[in-house]
């Protein structure tokens, strides 16, 4: 049986590169062996992106891209369908999950400078992921056409007639129609299931390769490619991904499965912030709902939209501001100027500017959930003081100025901090 | 043949003349492509004007009509609600109302309407599209010394009974009145006046 097996391997391999690739990309393909529990999530994240084809697959075969329809549709697929609530809300709790486990693994990258020279590229090809992946949550979530469906796509849409002089035309083409309507459903239809699935799948695909090429960072951000042995020139640190890290990640696998089972079956909806109350009711174009606010995988840069105050007439600052805030992730490669990449070996500044960062990230997530009035009103008469009525807002805005700061006054304080000498092999 | 010498600059001129033609044609088919995701001529020719019976609504009592798919409030107001439009000017942001793309020029006037009792407005906040929540009653839940006026639940705009917005607000402009006419004392057409259809 081997014999012919063998055979056949033969055959493949002088017309496709089939063990070359499993070489190259598998079991020879050495990765340093000092991944902590960090490097799990990018394994992770290919989970949820298959999970999501292929649960999306089988929605695409009950769900009506139709203003008059999708709404019932996703409540015959919740009701009707054999087994439709369970790949609807594998569906729905992969999306949400797809952001946890992403910001978890851009959180890694951030703590060992895995962004860092040569791998640049490497994260730019994320960030381009990113995008793709914030793209497709929002096409996606217009499809079950409730009222949060709706109105968020109405709020996002209009974000792009606020860009000076262009900006009412591009809305306009963005919709299809003079509102949200069915014009604009039926083209996120075709956005979410073909246009950016196969970007993403294109981008995924450009950022192994690239990781492939330069290698995987580490906790102790050193490159394990400067130690080779001198025969073999394997380097010395590392270990073929193939069986011990396919084997590491199997064990990532089963613990994510877990508490991802335990969403899907028993808070799918997440207490509504995986799916919100307000888009159980079918989509009016007439009234907005009394509170509005995107999933939370949105609300830090939602708050930032919200905190910029409008200058000059104009909104668009907000809106730009909200861009940044996403774009600015590109620009870290050359903003940090440290001579080591690892936190471990990085002084307290860097370290006290990325717990600032975090917990403003976290807390302008928890503030864009949340209507502006949240924590109270400052006292006074309300129409002299309307624009510092809200605390809530003062607090988004610190949080804001306190997000950008982490960037923008990076190239300085990652330069002047006191690092600690790095150790020529990794430290385990 | 095989002696002869390649001539570079003439197969640089042919390669570029090549990119370029090719990616013209590209282009060229990239416009059919982006042009059929503006409005259809069904989309463009759905927007009629509408009419509406207005002598059921009680004073201080606000509909809602639908007009281009979007909500276009119409409100009855009483002399205290116009006697409070008057006290408003320091709290907002355009009180003469400068920007004029906002309202027709027969509505550029102290009550912002043609007749002063009767308001009728897109209920779409100027901010980000969101439709205001109406507060038309002074006081409420919006604070002892709310005027009356519209909430907008999304970013927090506030505009008054003629849909104008105050200081402090993220929209940046009032509210838009459509163009709109009186056919008779009780029926309003929304959409069309004396100049034409909007």
């Amino acid at each position: 049986m081997e014999k012919y097996l063998t055979g056949l391997l033969g055959w493949v391999d002088e017309r496709f590169p089939l063990t070359a690739n499993w070489k190259a990309h598998l079991s020879e393909y050495y990765a340093p062996k000092n991944f902590n529990f960090w490097y799990y999530f990018g394994s992770l994240a290919m989970l949820v992106l298959v999970l999501q084809i292929v649960t999306g697959i089988f929605l695409t075969m009950h769900y009506k891209p139709d203003a008059e329809l999708a709404f019932a549709s996703v409540e015959y697929i919740m009701r009707d369908v054999s087994w439709g609530w369970l790949i609807r809300y594998m569906h729905s709790t992969g999306s949400s999950m797809f952001f946890v486990v992403v910001y978890l693994h851009m959180l890694r990258g951030m703590l060992y400078g895995s962004y860092r020279n040569p791998r640049e590229l490497l994260w730019l090809f994320g960030v381009g992921i990113f995008l793709c992946l914030m793209g497709e949550a929002f096409f996606g979530y217009l499809l079950p056409w409730g009222q949060m469906s709706y109105w968020g796509a109405q709020v996002i849409i209009n974000l792009f007639t606020s860009i000076p002089f262009i900006g009412p035309d591009i809305s306009l083409w963005v919709r299809g129609d003079y509102t949200v309507s069915d014009a604009t459903l039926n083209r996120f239809f075709a956005f979410h299931v073909a246009a950016l699935p196969l970007v993403l799948l294109g981008l995924v695909a450009a950022h192994i390769v690239a990781l492939h090429e330069v290698g995987s960072n580490n906790p102790d951000g050193i490159e394990i490619k400067k130690n080779k042995d001198p025969v073999t020139h394997i380097p010395l640190d590392g270990i073929p991904f193939h069986p011990y890290y396919t084997v590491k990640d199997i064990v990532g696998v089963a613990v994510f499965l877990i508490v991802f089972s335990a969403i899907l079956f028993f808070a799918p909806e997440m207490g509504g912030y995986f799916l919100e109350a307000n888009n159980f009711i079918p989509a009016d174009s007439l009234k907005t709902p009394p509170h509005i606010a995107p999933v939370w995988y949105f609300t830090p840069y939602y708050s930032i939209l919200r905190a910029v105050p409008p200058i000059l007439n104009s909104q668009f600052p907000g809106v730009a501001a909200m861009g940044l805030s996403v774009m600015v992730f590109a620009l870290l490669p050359w903003l940090d100027r440290s001579p080591v990449k690892s936190i471990r070996y990085r002084g307290n500044q860097y370290k006290v500017w990325l717990a600032l960062f975090v917990i403003s990230f976290l807390v302008l997530g928890y503030l864009g959930t949340e209507p502006t009035n949240i924590w109270g009103q400052f006292s006074g008469s309300w129409a002299e003081h309307l624009d510092i009525k809200e605390r809530a807002t003062w607090a988004a805005r610190l949080f804001t100025l306190v997000y950008f700061l982490f960037f923008a006054l990076m190239p300085w304080y990652s330069k002047i901090d006191k690092t600690k000498p790095v150790p020529e092999r990794v430290t385990g | 043949m095989a002696n002869q010498q390649v001539d570079q600059g003439k197969r640089r001129f042919l390669i570029a003349a090549t990119t370029a033609a090719g990616g013209a044609a590209a282009a060229a088919v990239a416009v059919p492509l982006v042009m059929s995701m503006m409005p259809s001529e069904r989309a463009k020719a759905a927007g009629a004007p509408v009419e509406q019976d207005i002598s059921k609504i009680e004073p201080g009592a606000m509909i809602t009509v639908e007009w281009r798919g979007n909500p276009v409030w119409i409100i009855n107001r009483t002399q205290e609600m116009n006697g409070m439009l008057t006290k408003l000017d320091d709290k907002l942001s355009d009180p003469l109302l400068e920007v004029t793309a906002q309202q027709p020029d027969y509505c550029k006037n102290a009550t912002r309407s043609i007749k002063p009792n009767l308001m009728v407005m897109v209920g779409i906040c100027t901010h980000l599209g969101c439709s205001p929540s109406p507060k038309l009653q002074a006081g409420n839940d919006m604070g002892a010394d709310w005027p009356g006026g519209f909430y907008c639940p999304c970013h927090g705009s506030k505009f008054d009974l003629a849909g104008r917005v105050f200081k402090g607000s993220p929209a940046p402009i009032n509210l838009v009145v459509p163009p709109h006419k009186y056919l008779s004392d009780t029926l309003l057409l929304i959409g069309q006046d004396d100049k034409g259809v909007a």
